[in-house]
């Protein structure tokens, strides 16, 4: 039998095709599957054994008996793919799963453990120098993890019709079969579940200590989520939490609180809370982009504002106010204050333009405010912000006697000066996170949309485009703000600098705009998530550097070739770019969110 | 109405009273569209005013709107990624008016318009018979119910006055009537209704009134028996032959084979 060579004679065209016996490796499926379950658990096992004989290589691969750094992913990978393979065979227990029964996810998730597999054993041999530094514990997991994909591919595809090895293999079916009901108590437990999992996954991303490491933590996170995608699970999970908004969002903020209690080391709090005020400024900048869609690429001035107000009250020797020291809250409120004021400002004359004359303008709008500041220094300007200086040794809050600046023991757990301001960061996310859910579900909220979709007729029924849409504008610019204040006490000092355009580190307003898209534009979950990856990747990938930015760029391109409505969809978008014809309501199956045929595909 | 060096409606003096339904009709490209883009303020008029209840209406469509006249568009503008439910809830924005501060705080007061906004928008779903489609969206409905929807939309704001911008086109005989029935129930409403059609027979059934509209300019006004009578008329939709033109028998038939399915409506009245 190898009809894999003969498939090119066969043509795909006749109505059914028919399911062939194997996919591309032409071996039984009894065999294929027990490679993949064989393969998954001997996998796990090389990891158990040494793959280098020096310690150079980060993370010490030396130790017999003990996995560690990036064999540790191997380990996760492997018993993912057993487990997948286990639920393949049918056992019971584990038909959760793989509910629509399809092979791509076992696909995926095999690939997940070539991949990190492999790529460690290139990168010891490209570091160390050479075949030679591979122990016999590297040769057996490079071949230990091809197995698993290897009987992956013997499997038949999940779509037989189309040579397009994307779509023959890993397709997402069409249709996946409801799920037993189970009672709302199930529901949260599964919510809480997943959270614990979540905080894990992204805590051991942020903590991860070296770039190979986080390369190949994002090779298996994003297999295996890709895997739970095209099994179903990930839309069964949704349609949990839309039954479960609050829960889940309580859950969330519970999470997130949780993070700092698992560090040891400032650090990584650090960046935690570079992440969350990056996220929070990319959710303002979401309400203007994702639910008014004006395009504006000078948001990070508003970022700006709100911090430069908070060192200017700050009470900071080098403030030109340095006599007055407003409480958190006054300084908090000034800053956002201070942001809506220039957003109405900005706004107000640029509002009238639509489309791509509205971004040139913001664009603009957003570099003059870097150069303002950056010339208002007394000589060239007025004596405000010390221009390329900027204002410098800004000091730690104090709330209610609560020193920020100093480390704090809580029940056993030392918090240093970065979690406290991560904490306080939670709750100002908080609050945006409310307001945005708040705004995006009520009468202004609608406008925005409708404005969104087809000014005209929104202006046509009744809705002033100007006004809502300057509200859209001075709310998103003081929500920035509010960031903004605390973002100038997380850093010590404002300086003009990280207030433009685009640089390689964020925030600057390309990356705030690309983190919203990437994440999902018009969703509350999807900017934060693009803001703790363009905020991880250049963070941890140093020989990145100065080509973050080109790389960004090809990662977008692809994103929007792939995926256009971005990593966690909004509903509405997914409709928009997948053509499916299928109406948007419930139905005895979960409805899938990608179609069988995309219309890039056709 | 000017662009530039054409003048697409001249001094067009028109009048709808209360509970009426007057139709607008006119060859392509005689300026029914632009005269109702010049009624909601989509454009402003280089001369002339828009008056609705004896105020004069500013050129702002919110304003238009907001005074009691809604339309519907030629070419459907719904908004294609909301709901239908939520489409109508837009049209409700006139007739409501919770800001940003309520829609942040959530106090009662919020609860209840939004609850009384979404009970008035189901009550329209269930008029032109959509109410079971509330959470499609309106990118997904068939043709005909999305000209529905548009109706719907517009009748959300309450409006005194309706402009209906050709609602039959591209429908089939039985979704014209059900139209026809549609409008009428709207007049009931005390709705008064200006509707451009191409449909004769929908607008001679329909319409107390009917206005010809020729290159800008308003031929004729009066009842269904008068237009249809009227020479002009017919001659401005078929074209006149050329007095003394030689060969001229041949050419009026010519035109008139070709015109033939506009005859045939015009003269079934
Ligand atoms: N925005 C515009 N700019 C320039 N010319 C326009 C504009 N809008 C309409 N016109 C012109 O005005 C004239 C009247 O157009 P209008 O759309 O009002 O016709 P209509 O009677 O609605 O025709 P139809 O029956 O085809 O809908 C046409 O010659 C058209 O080209
Ligand atoms: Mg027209």
């Amino acid at each position: 039998m190898t009809e894999t060579t003969k498939t090119p004679a066969t043509p795909p065209a006749d109505a059914v095709p028919t399911r062939p016996a194997h996919g591309l490796v032409p071996l039984p499926e009894a065999a294929a599957r027990a490679l993949l379950l064989g393969g998954g658990i001997a996998t796990a096992a090389s990891t158990f054994l040494a793959w280098t004989w020096t310690s150079e290589f980060p993370g010490d691969l030396t130790v017999t008996g003990y996995p560690g750094g990036l064999q540790v992913l191997s380990l996760i990978a492997g018993i993912l793919t057993a487990v997948f393979a286990l639920a393949s065979y049918g056992i019971r227990g584990l038909g959760w799963l793989l509910p629509a029964r399809n092979n791509a996810p076992l696909v995926l998730v095999a690939l997940g453990g070539f991949g990190v597999t492999w790529f460690t054993a290139i990168e010891i041999a490209a570091k160390l120098g050479g075949l030679a530094n591979w122990e016999t514990g590297t040769w057996i997991a490079i071949i230990a993890s091809l197995l698993p994909l290897l009987g992956a591919l013997a499997l038949p595809p999940d779509n037989a019709g189309t040579k397009d090895f994307f779509k023959s293999y890993l397709p997402k079916p069409d249709r996946i079969p409801a799920p037993q009901p189970i009672s709302p108590w199930m529901q949260r437990a599964v919510i809480t579940v997943v959270s614990i999992i979540g905080l894990a996954v992204f805590t051991y991303g942020i903590d991860t200590e070296y770039g190979e490491l986080f390369i190949g933590f994002l090779i298996v996170v994003v297999f295996t989520i890709w895997a739970m995608h095209t099994a179903g699970l990930l839309d069964r999970f949704s349609a949990m939490v839309a039954a479960n908004r609050s829960f889940t969002l309580a859950m969330g903020f519970l999470a997130a609180i949780a993070f700092p209690f698992t560090q040891t080391d400032d650090h990584y709090a650090n960046i935690g809370v570079n992440i969350l005020i990056f996220g929070t400024v990319a959710l303002g900048l979401n309400i203007v982009v994702g639910l008014a869609g004006l395009l504006d690429l000078g948001y990070v001035a508003f970022l700006g504002v709100g911090a430069y107000t908070a060192a200017l009250v700050s009470g900071s020797e080098f403030s030109k106010f340095s006599g007055v020291q407003f409480p958190f809250w006054a300084a908090a409120l000034t800053g956002a204050a201070a942001s809506l004021i220039f957003g109405v400002l900005i706004g107000a004359p640029t509002l009238r333009l639509r489309g791509d004359y509205l971004a040139i303008v913001t664009l603009g709008f957003g570099e003059i405010f870097r150069i303002a500041v950056n010339n208002m220094d007394g000589e060239s300007g007025p004596d405000l912000t010390n221009g390329p200086n900027g204002i410098p040794s800004i000091p730690d809050l104090n709330l209610l006697g609560f020193n920020f600046g100093e480390a704090h023991d809580l029940g056993g757990f030392t918090l240093g000066r970065f979690a406290n301001y991560y904490l306080l960061m939670v709750l100002i996310m908080a609050i945006v996170v409310t307001v945005y859910t708040r705004a995006a579900d009520s009468r202004i909220g609608r406008s925005w949309i409708a404005i969104r979709e087809d000014e005209t007729a929104a202006t046509a029924m009744g809705i002033n485009g100007f006004r809502v849409k300057l509200i859209a504008f001075a709310l998103g610019a003081s929500l920035a703000g509010l960031a903004g204040t605390v973002s100038a006490h997380v850093t010590y000092s404002v300086v003009p600098n990280p207030y433009q355009f685009a640089g390689s580190t964020p925030p600057n307003s390309a990356f705030l705009l690309a983190a919203v898209v990437l994440g999902g534009m018009g969703t509350v979950a999807g900017p934060i998530l693009g803001a703790a990856l363009l905020y991880l990747l250049p963070e941890k990938l140093d020989f990145l550097q100065d080509k973050s930015l080109l790389a960004f760029g090809i990662a977008l391109i692809l994103l929007m070739r792939f995926r256009p409505e971005g990593i966690i969809a909004n509903r509405r978008r997914q409709l928009e770019f997948h053509e499916t014809g299928q109406l948007d309501v419930p139905d005895t199956e979960t409805l899938t969110d990608e179609p069988a045929i995309t219309k890039a595909g056709a | 109405m000017r662009f530039g060096g054409l003048t697409a409606v001249r001094s067009v003096d028109f009048t709808v009273n209360s509970g009426e339904i007057v139709g607008l009709i006119g060859p392509n490209g005689a300026g029914k569209t632009t005269f109702f883009n010049c009624l909601t303020g989509l454009y402003i008029p280089t001369e002339g005013t828009v008056s609705y209840k004896g105020t004069v209406l500013p050129p702002k469509p919110h304003l238009v709107t907001k005074a009691g006249i809604a339309r519907t568009f030629q070419n459907i503008r719904l908004f294609a990624n909301m709901t239908v439910l939520e489409n109508v809830l837009v049209g409700r924005h006139t007739r409501t008016k919770e800001g940003l501060w309520s829609a942040l705080l959530r106090g009662p007061g919020f609860k209840k318009a939004e609850k009384a906004s979404e009970d008035r928008a189901m009550e329209l779903l269930e008029f032109i018979g959509l109410a079971h489609k509330r959470d499609h969206l309106a990118r997904n409905l068939p043709y005909g119910e999305q000209r529905k929807l548009e109706i719907a939309r517009a009748l959300a704001s309450e409006p005194g006055l309706l402009l209906l911008d050709e609602p039959t086109a591209g429908m089939n005989p039985q979704e014209t009537r059900a139209t026809e029935e549609l409008v009428f129930a709207i007049r009931d409403m005390g709705i008064a209704v200006l509707v451009i059609e191409h449909d004769m027979r929908f607008i001679f059934n329909l319409c107390d009134r009917v206005a010809v509209l020729v290159q800008g300019e308003k031929l004729v006004e009066g009842t269904s028996e008068v237009v249809q009578a009227d020479e002009r008329v017919i001659a401005a939709y078929l074209g006149e032959p050329f007095e003394g033109d030689p060969g001229q028998a041949e050419a009026a038939e010519v035109a008139a084979a070709e015109s033939t399915p506009g005859t045939t409506k015009g003269d079934a009245q």
